[in-house]
């Protein structure tokens, strides 16, 4: 049997290395983009170096600059496609740039979106696969402090599963993913309760599991953040106005 | 902020930041203040911890190349060794020496030449290290091994982060046909009894004791030593897989234990049981987990010391002293009843691989006790006899000190201090435990 290839866009995020950790120990063949080609190259060595059986590479996309990728068509196609890209920006510096906001909504929206847009489609032709969306709790409930994120990743969360209800029946899948507070470069300088906050490992696991085996639609990497979440959902309007969360 | 080492005592202000990419170095190096590299943060005491800025190495995971053939393994510094033997192990590989910890860093490893059970045989970590790129004073990132910037190699070898910063190294891997140590145990009535045990076990591969800190009198030194060997394939039950690598489940200790919890019943209490279970169990079969890192099963075990913290006492004697300093040693921590978990003895062997490196030929011994004053007073007692006896108390395992007691015991500290001075690493690498020792 020869094997399966996964592709994963924000490759050299730290999410992005440790999940393609996990699929190159289960013996996958790897595909890395990202922007930085310095990072990618040092991820791709370090597959190469753990795992013998493992053939990794990489290639260079710009989340914000997509429209040449829309145009090609992958060979392989991977089997999985991985989205953990993911640009958390500053709340309060974005209410005051269109420029940042605009960042932020393109990189966790618009450039995910037209990426697996045109991935399932060429999936679907093929007549299967699977497309794996990293999203957030954010996205659950806008909140003062952070809902330009928010709203990206939540219109990232809508976008996923129309496009799941739109592949029922076929043989390609669309799996959600919402990890809660990641101990990450991108939350380094947040105070993080340990409770709720996952390694990077944990979400690769997370994501392969769920992926793969237990072939899930949507989860919570900690189960904690479902009933958390549930919560913060039904609070009335009203009263989360004045919670200022 | 306010960051301790494995014993939280002391605990001390510094700038924490994290390095993401190798590249980060430069932009931290420049300019004038100070810096210190920090690896998983399990020395001790205050080696860890910058005067000024203090940089965690441990997002610089990354392997970079593993040659089959020869073993040869090159990764970035901030890589651990628990990663490395998850990763190698299931391919038959295991590395050289590993201390009583995996969640430690190959940097970390490399600045404090940490030992192993297989010291008396095999040295400390830095003897295999073939190659390694420490980022200077200056920025500059230099290649060094045992023949190009030789001096280097070896003052960073043991130089606890003083010499530069380690990026990234290479170091030979060892192959193993199993994960599992064929262990006996040796019972010792008395520290007679116990030595000649170590000595009659100098040719198995990993050998180590443990002393019942608590003993007095005629008991003075009674305790079990541990010696093993890397079981081969026959050995091992037919059908199972002993490469694997099994995550154990964890229960980490969940808060700071009262003080007071640990005292002189409850350790005794502890020792006796171990004591008496070890003489029950001579030889068998264990998982390379086991065998190794039994400490491990309880992640952060350091806080059952209570928020004051804990310090370790550890030193080595001169072998042919070594005798009378442990009486003398063990006789003072059992006359001052301290609660002690642990009393850790083991022989080691010859070694000159790092200029400030801790091993000599002779016996260390190793006492965990809680940072009360009285401890503390006890510890300087201990070193007294240290001193008198010729021996060294170990860097990585130190939070007290004194000057005198560690100028005593490091014959190359005049090349160590000389070659900071001529490479500026004086000024731009400093931590709390340099400074306290003059280093």
């Amino acid at each position: 049997m020869t094997a399966k290839t996964v592709l994963i866009l924000g490759g050299t995020s730290d999410v992005g290395i440790a999940t393609a950790r996990i699929y190159a120990g289960k013996g996958w063949r790897v595909v890395l983009a990202g922007r930085n080609e310095a990072e990618l190259e040092r991820n791709t060595k370090d597959l190469k170096a753990r795992y013998t059986t493992t053939d990794a590479s990489y290639f260079r996309l710009d989340i914000l600059d997509v429209e040449e990728f829309l145009e090609e068509r992958l060979s392989p196609l991977p089997d999985t496609a991985i989205c953990v890209v993911g640009l958390l920006g500053d709340q309060l510096l974005a209410q005051r740039s269109a420029t940042r906001t605009r960042d932020i909504l393109r990189t966790n929206f618009e450039g995910p979106a037209l990426v697996f847009e045109t991935l399932a489609r060429q999936m679907a032709q093929r007549g299967g696969g699977i497309l794996v969306g990293v999203g957030s709790v954010a996205g659950d409930r806008g909140r003062a402090s952070n809902y330009i994120y928010g709203a990206a990743k939540g219109g990232f969360a809508i976008f996923l599963s129309g496009l799941r209800n739109r592949l029922a029946g076929t043989e390609v899948r669309v799996l959600t993913v919402k990890p809660g507070y990641i101990r990450t470069r991108m939350t380094a300088s947040l105070k993080l309760p340990n409770l709720l906050t996952a390694a990077p490992d944990e979400v690769g696991r997370a994501i392969y599991r769920a992926a793969e085996i237990t072939k899930r639609d949507v989860i919570y990497v900690r189960p904690v953040w479902a009933l958390l979440m549930m919560i913060v959902r039904n609070i009335p309007e009203k009263v989360f106005k004045k919670m200022k969360l | 902020m306010k960051i301790g080492g494995w014993g939280n005592y002391p605990v001390a202000t510094t700038d924490l930041c994290s390095a993401y990419t190798p590249d980060a170095m430069q932009a931290l190096l420049a300019g004038d203040r100070a810096i210190l590299a920090r690896g998983a943060g399990r020395s001790y005491g205050d080696a860890a911890i910058g005067i000024d800025r203090t940089v965690d190495l441990t997002r610089l995971d990354r392997f970079m190349a593993f040659d089959e053939t020869s073993g040869l393994l090159t990764v970035e510094a901030g890589v651990m060794l628990s990663d490395i033997i998850a990763t190698l192990l299931p391919r038959g590989f295991f590395p050289p020496v590993v201390p009583g910890t995996q969640f430690v860093t190959v940097g970390g490893m490399i600045a404090s030449h940490v030992h192993g059970k297989n010291h008396h045989r095999d040295g400390a970590f830095g003897r295999y290290v073939e190659n390694m790129r420490p980022a200077l004073a200056d920025g500059s990132i230099l290649d060094c091994s045992k023949t190009t910037n030789e001096t280097l190699f070896r003052a960073t070898i043991g130089g606890m982060g003083l010499t530069g910063i380690i990026l990234t190294a290479s170091f030979r891997m060892r192959r193993v046909e199993t994960g599992l140590i064929r262990q006996e145990t040796l019972v010792a009535t008395d520290l007679d009894e116990i030595i000649k045990h170590c000595e009659a076990s100098r040719d198995w591969p990993y050998t180590v004791a443990w002393v019942d800190g608590l003993a007095k009198g005629s008991k003075l030194g009674r305790g079990l030593v541990f010696r093993g060997d890397h079981a081969s394939c026959d050995e091992s039950e037919p059908g199972r897989n002993t490469l694997e690598t099994r995550h154990r489940p964890q229960k980490a200790m969940p808060f700071f234990f009262p003080e007071g919890m640990l005292n002189r019943l409850t350790v005794k209490a502890f020792n006796e049981i171990y004591y008496l279970r070890g003489a029950s169990n001579r030889a068998n079969i264990v998982d390379w987990e086991r065998y190794f890192f039994p400490l491990d099963a309880v992640p952060e075990w350091n806080r059952v010391y209570g928020k004051r913290g804990f310090i370790q006492h550890q030193c080595v004697i001169p072998k042919s002293r070594s005798r009378d300093a442990l009486g003398m040693l063990l006789e003072r921590v059992s006359q001052r009843g301290n609660p002690s978990f642990l009393a850790v003895l083991k022989l080691l062997g010859p070694d000159d691989d790092g200029l400030l490196g801790f091993p000599m030929e002779g016996y260390t011994l190793a006492i965990d006790f809680p940072a009360d004053t009285k401890s503390l007073a006890l510890a300087d007692k201990l070193d007294q006899i240290v001193v008198a006896y010729g021996g060294r108390n170990y860097l990585a395992k130190d939070a007290r000190q004194s000057r005198s007691t560690f100028e005593s015991g490091y014959p190359n500290l005049g090349a160590f201090r000389e070659l900071r001075r001529a490479t500026g690493a004086k000024r731009k690498f400093s931590s709390y435990q340099s400074e306290r020792l003059g280093l």
